[in-house]
């Protein structure tokens, strides 16, 4: 009777999912699986396989391509940790239509996170290394996220390249858009976009990371 | 690409750095790891970070010191915290102050974080007991130095990767080193095998019951070991005479070329300063292609900004 009305339940919302998809004309085909997560006792549903995400990543790239001139400097830097992976992908895809090498580096935000003086529940972030092994001055950067939520993550990383350098632009790509911003950020390419409600967990779990590619959403 | 979504639960919770007897390996390895993101901030362009912004450092040193006092100063500058320098003779100390007066006195005026070096061992302790501010040790009598000792290893597991399964010999005057013993703990805790070198009179009375080798013969064990910290010898604390002249501690305890021909060939030479040089190391020695002294100090920095990181951290979680 219990697992009858989680499956009641969740298909209730996999249905306003689906509106939220056909609404932004993003959906290529109405399939969304049903995963439980072992342990987390959530169900989490599947929004994203990978060969959506294979897509959006297509169309960020293609999107990106048509705004920028070829002749600009272009490089992209990710942020810790799925950032980065999405990062390595997209400047692979970039080198590919430009034909030069596209120079790809990794954030951590850690130290210009605006919550560091507050009380945290769980664990603390690890603070780790920011690996660009190149010069921003005058480039135009391509930061990447996983998931552009509250904005907060954003900021931080602007604020962390402005120490690195003084690009000649910051354009922001992420995977997915989520509602919820606290700051004023907007991203420049956007791919999927959710209004997935306050407190519910968006996952994006990738190949390099996490064993597979799939966004997830609880 | 070690990424691992639920791995990070770890949670460093103290608010003071005694010591490193009382940590964990898991703590040590936790500092280290967190020292390696600092690092980059001294390599770049603007060389600041605002996790400290609004924090106040205070600098309370009752013994001399160049390196440890402006390591933490820069330290806690490029985490972008205030720094109040204080040292004895500048001070009201000289008209009589006690310690806690003057720590409280400190604290009166909203400092966060004190990074205190004192003559008597437990000083940072009692200070940590007594006040609301974080407290790191910065050298206690002959008890610890826990950054120093953090960045002996961290220098070490740099270069070598690990400090599983190495062995490492501490040479000289043992008995009045902080470092030794901090560098006991930490390594010993990470897997490594400790020797300690020197002449019986400057061995602790009591150093069976530390977990070390203990050899009287630097020749015994200079081709077995795979990194070599050369202690100071600190004459403004030895009393009665130790070893008979300068010369012959020199001869059997000094790190000399003749003696480096016979090391492993990519032994790590370290001494955490400042060196007496021609006494226990030869200046051939000490700038050669094996010290790795200098790295000492630019890694120290990094420790330092990692510690004062992750005390505020703790401190912050308090609230």
């Amino acid at each position: 009777m219990r697992n009858l009305a989680f499956i009641s339940c969740s298909c209730y919302t996999q249905a306003n999912i689906q509106s939220v998809l056909l609404l932004f004309g993003l959906l290529p085909a109405p399939v969304v699986a049903c995963t439980g997560y072992a342990g987390t006792g959530a169900i989490m549903k599947v929004i994203l396989d990978s060969g959506q995400i294979e897509k959006i990543l297509k169309d960020l790239t293609g999107r990106i391509l048509s705004e920028i001139p070829a002749e600009m400097d272009i490089a992209v830097i990710g942020i810790r940790s799925r950032g980065e992976v999405l990062a390595q992908r997209l400047s692979g895809r970039l080198s590919r239509h430009l034909g030069k090498d596209v120079q790809c580096g990794t954030l951590d935000i850690t130290l210009y996170r605006d919550d560091l003086n507050s009380p945290r529940g769980t664990a603390q972030p690890l603070v780790r290394t920011t690996e660009i092994g190149f010069d921003i001055d005058d480039k135009i950067i391509i930061l990447v996220d996983d998931v552009l939520y509250t904005g907060r993550s954003a900021r931080a990383a602007m604020d962390a390249l402005i120490d690195l350098g003084r690009p000649r632009a910051i354009r922001l790509a992420v995977l997915v858009d989520r509602l919820g911003r606290e700051l004023p950020i907007q991203a420049d390419y956007a791919g999927y976009k959710t209004d997935a409600a306050p407190g519910k967990l968006v996952q994006v779990n990738l190949v390099e990371s996490d064993g597979k590619d799939e966004v997830v959403i609880e | 690409m070690a990424l691992k979504r639920k791995s990070k639960q770890f949670k460093w919770h103290h608010k003071h750095l005694l010591g490193l007897r009382e940590l964990s390996a898991e703590e040590i390895t936790y500092i280290l790891d967190t020292a390696k993101g600092f690092e980059q901030i001294s390599t770049r362009s603007v060389k600041k970070a605002p996790p400290l912004r609004g924090k106040v450092v205070v600098n309370l040193f009752f013994e001399d010191s160049t390196r440890t006092r402006n390591s933490f100063a820069l330290a806690a500058s490029r985490l972008s915290a205030d720094i109040i320098e204080f040292t004895r003779k500048m001070s009201s100390v000289s008209k009589g102050e006690t310690l806690l007066d003057t720590a409280r006195n400190l604290e009166a005026m909203g400092i966060d974080i004190v990074v205190i070096r004192h003559g008597a061992g437990g000083v940072p302790k009692f200070l940590s007991r007594n006040i609301k501010a974080c407290v790191v040790n910065a050298g206690d009598g002959f008890c610890e130095h826990p950054t120093q000792g953090l960045l002996d290893v961290y220098t070490i597991r740099k270069i070598k990767g690990t400090l599983e399964g190495l062995k490492i010999a501490i040479v000289g005057d043992i008995s009045h080193s902080r470092v030794a013993r901090s560098d006991m703990w930490a390594m010993t805790k990470l897997g490594a095998e400790v020797t300690f070198v020197g002449p019986p009179t400057l061995m602790p009375a009591q150093v069976g019951r530390l977990p070390v080798k203990v050899s009287y013969s630097l020749d015994e064990v200079i081709e077995k070991v795979d990194v070599i910290n050369m202690l100071r010898i600190q004459f403004e604390r030895l009393g009665g005479n130790p070893f008979p002249s300068v010369r012959e501690y020199s001869h059997y305890f000094g790190l000399t070329v003749e003696r480096m021909k016979r090391a492993k060939s990519d032994i790590l030479v370290m001494h955490p300063g400042p060196i007496n040089r021609g006494l226990e190391m030869e200046s051939e020695v000490a700038d050669g292609r094996n010290s790795v002294i200098l790295e000492q100090v630019t890694n120290g920095l990094a420790v330092r900004m990692a510690v004062l990181f992750l005390v505020n951290q703790a401190a912050a979680q308090e609230k």
